[in-house]
């Protein structure tokens, strides 16, 4: 008996496309992805259990992880308004807004890190009106927490516009004639529909910032505990050297990012399955 | 609730969409908005719901004005053609919303808005359908818990935007009627948008026929189609036959010497158009009085329940349609290419202004 791979379909060329996805994905994704864990595998496991747990890897992860978690959350939010704003409005200087949105894709991060660095620092353009505050933005984790604020926008803007545009402008006004004012009808109308588009665009921010390094080092002053992220470690590690320890490290980053981007991927199955099945 | 729409002028741009358009409905009747697509129908409806400002003109419910009102104050149920459900929201999540955000020293508890839903999804008949989502019905289906929706906050107005549009002509049907007594149960004022000339003459009580941003004529439906006051509205309520010039030279004198037409202050270049609808145009094989048209049978249709009969005038060669019974067809027994003389039971002559 024949083994049913594929529904049969009018559609040509099932087995050449999908051969040629298999085999690009396994040459640009899969194997140096598993070179990563066969150079990790010549350490034993207490050692590569000692590599990923030193205090400063430790802190690195809560670093790179926490500071992109959290501004994923930021983008989340600001990145709608800004995608409202451009959907919803029309006003002067809206298509130079829109350019914008885009900057932090197209800049090279060094320069966004450099440029990052000098208005945040002390005597920076923002800087300068923070210290007295007892703010301090540049070289510490707050400065990390800008610039993976920064690189990430862009995901959340251009995933949320979208859908927001293909908003069905009847649904708002079928929620106002009953009744529900422009917050309930946001909170009850709007917001499940972009949630989805939403929870993609921030888990994209997310996985962007948690592989940042650019940007970061020159803001994040790196000092080992403090405001070191995990990348830079990894780095550090390369330049004595020690290359199986930078990969234990990396396997740590992937294993991580891989799960909680299913965790992602699932919550957002979830939040759609429920009412789309046909 | 009694509506008074006072010489509304509403603008898109540069393009007229209502102009000064006044009309009055009263409490309790359903009046169908009748009009081809782009003649200001739905936006009629829209500003009698408040989702559009009217540039001029003001508007009354129930005597008071509400021109500047919001739309939550005017206790409207608008009901959309695409049914526009929440489809993230069950059906009975979307028949409550309306009470959900009632503030909350109005809002019933919680086990009131439930007993009111399963109300509700018993007059359209959907109980069982409480826990799908909208995706999981079908479009007759979708557009009854639009309704019950719409009613959960038992408006004073109903207002219907082309509601069974996007429906295929046997559900149309259905609804339709399902909706005529729903109304005679409920009796809520309503008005219903609509391009679909049959569906304004069975469900209104009066049907309210708009051309280019202008009401054309008001009227029950007998008056409307019986008795339609230009050629527009005419042409719009069913098919017709149109004689340029006249039928027969006779006949138009005929008109004359009656007064029907009043043709004595007939203006130079004013033509005279004749309209017959294709029902009302009698056949017969011999000519048994002046007043005829002879010609010759194109084509015989004769699927339905009445046989149609296209024809070509021997005189001007333009084609005539005419709607027999089946009987009157089997006694006639005309075939395709005979001769025939073509007689108007009733006629409409409206004058035109010169081309």
């Amino acid at each position: 008996m024949r083994l049913m791979l594929k529904q049969p379909s009018v559609l040509p060329g099932f087995g050449l496309t999908l051969g040629f996805s298999v085999f690009y994905l396994s040459l640009i994704v899969l194997i140096p992805l598993s070179g990563l864990f066969v150079k990790t595998s010549t350490l034993s496991w207490d050692q590569f259990w000692d590599v990923i747990t030193t205090p400063r890897a430790i802190a690195s992860y809560q670093l790179t992880f926490g500071a992109s978690m959290v501004g994923a959350i930021i983008n989340g939010l600001f990145g709608s308004i800004i995608a409202w704003v451009l959907v919803r409005y029309r006003f002067p200087g809206q298509s130079l807004v829109d350019a914008l949105v885009d900057l932090p894709f197209a800049l090279p991060t060094a320069v966004a890190g450099i440029t990052l660095a000098a208005i945040y620092s002390p005597n920076g353009w923002i800087g300068q009106y923070l210290d007295p505050l007892g703010i301090k933005v540049a070289f510490t984790p707050l400065g990390v927490l800008v610039a993976l604020t920064f690189i990430g926008l862009p995901f959340v803007v251009r995933t949320v516009q979208p859908v927001l545009q293909d908003l069905d402008r009847e649904v708002e006004e079928a929620a106002t004639t009953l009744g529900a004012n422009r917050w309930q009808t946001f909170r009850a109308v709007i917001v499940p529909e972009l949630w989805p588009a939403l929870l993609t665009g921030m888990a994209m921010a997310f996985a962007r910032a948690v592989g940042e390094y650019g940007s970061v080092i020159f803001i994040a002053g790196n000092m080992p505990l403090k405001s070191e992220i995990t990348p830079l470690l990894i780095m550090t590690k390369l330049d004595q050297y020690d290359y199986t320890g930078a990969t234990a490290l990396g396997v740590v980053m992937l294993v991580t990012s891989f799960v909680l981007a299913l965790a992602i991927n699932l919550l957002q199955w979830w939040s759609t399955a429920r009412h789309m099945n046909q | 609730m009694s509506i008074q729409v006072d010489h509304v002028t509403k603008r898109f741009g540069t393009f007229t969409v209502l102009n000064d358009v006044s009309l009055h409905v009263e409490e309790g009747e359903l009046v169908a908005l009748l009009g081809p697509s782009g003649c200001g129908k739905t936006t009629l409806l829209r500003i009698l719901a408040g989702l559009e400002r009217p540039d001029q003109g003001r508007i009354f419910l129930q005597g008071t004005e509400v021109t500047d009102q919001r739309i939550s104050e005017r206790r409207v149920g608008f009901v959309f053609q695409h049914y526009a459900l929440f489809r993230h929201m069950t059906v009975a999540d979307n028949v409550a919303f309306g009470l959900t955000v009632l503030p909350r020293t109005q809002r019933p508890s919680e086990t009131r808005i439930q007993e009111k839903v399963r109300e509700l999804l018993g007059l359209v008949q959907l109980q069982a359908m409480a826990d799908r989502y909208p995706s999981q019905l079908s479009g007759g289906q979708r557009q009854r818990v639009a309704l019950a929706r719409a009613l959960a906050v038992e408006p004073k107005l109903l207002l219907l935007d082309e509601p069974f549009g996007a429906l295929d002509a046997k559900v149309r049907k259905e609804l339709r009627r399902w909706l005529r007594r729903l109304h005679d149960e409920l009796h809520i004022t309503g008005i219903l948008v609509t391009h679909d000339q049959e569906e304004a003459l069975e469900v209104a009580d009066r049907v309210v026929v708009m051309h280019q941003g202008n009401i054309e004529q008001i009227g029950t439906p007998d008056e409307v189609y019986e008795n339609p006051a230009n050629p527009f509205v005419y042409r719009f309520l069913g098919d017709v036959n149109v004689f340029h010039g006249r039928v027969s030279e006779e006949q138009i004198e005929q008109e004359r010497s009656e007064g029907r037409s009043g043709g004595t202050s007939e203006r130079a270049g004013e033509r005279e158009v004749t309209f017959v609808r294709p029902h009302d145009l009698e056949l017969s094989r011999s000519r048994t009085n002046d007043d005829q048209v002879e010609a010759t049978v194109r084509t015989v249709l004769t699927a339905g329940s009445r046989v149609r009969v296209e024809l070509m005038s021997q005189i001007s060669g333009q084609a005539i349609e005419v709607e027999l019974t089946k009987e009157r067809y089997r006694e006639l027994a005309v075939g395709e290419g005979e001769v025939v003389f073509v007689h108007p039971r009733h006629r409409r002559v409206f004058k035109m202004p010169p081309p």
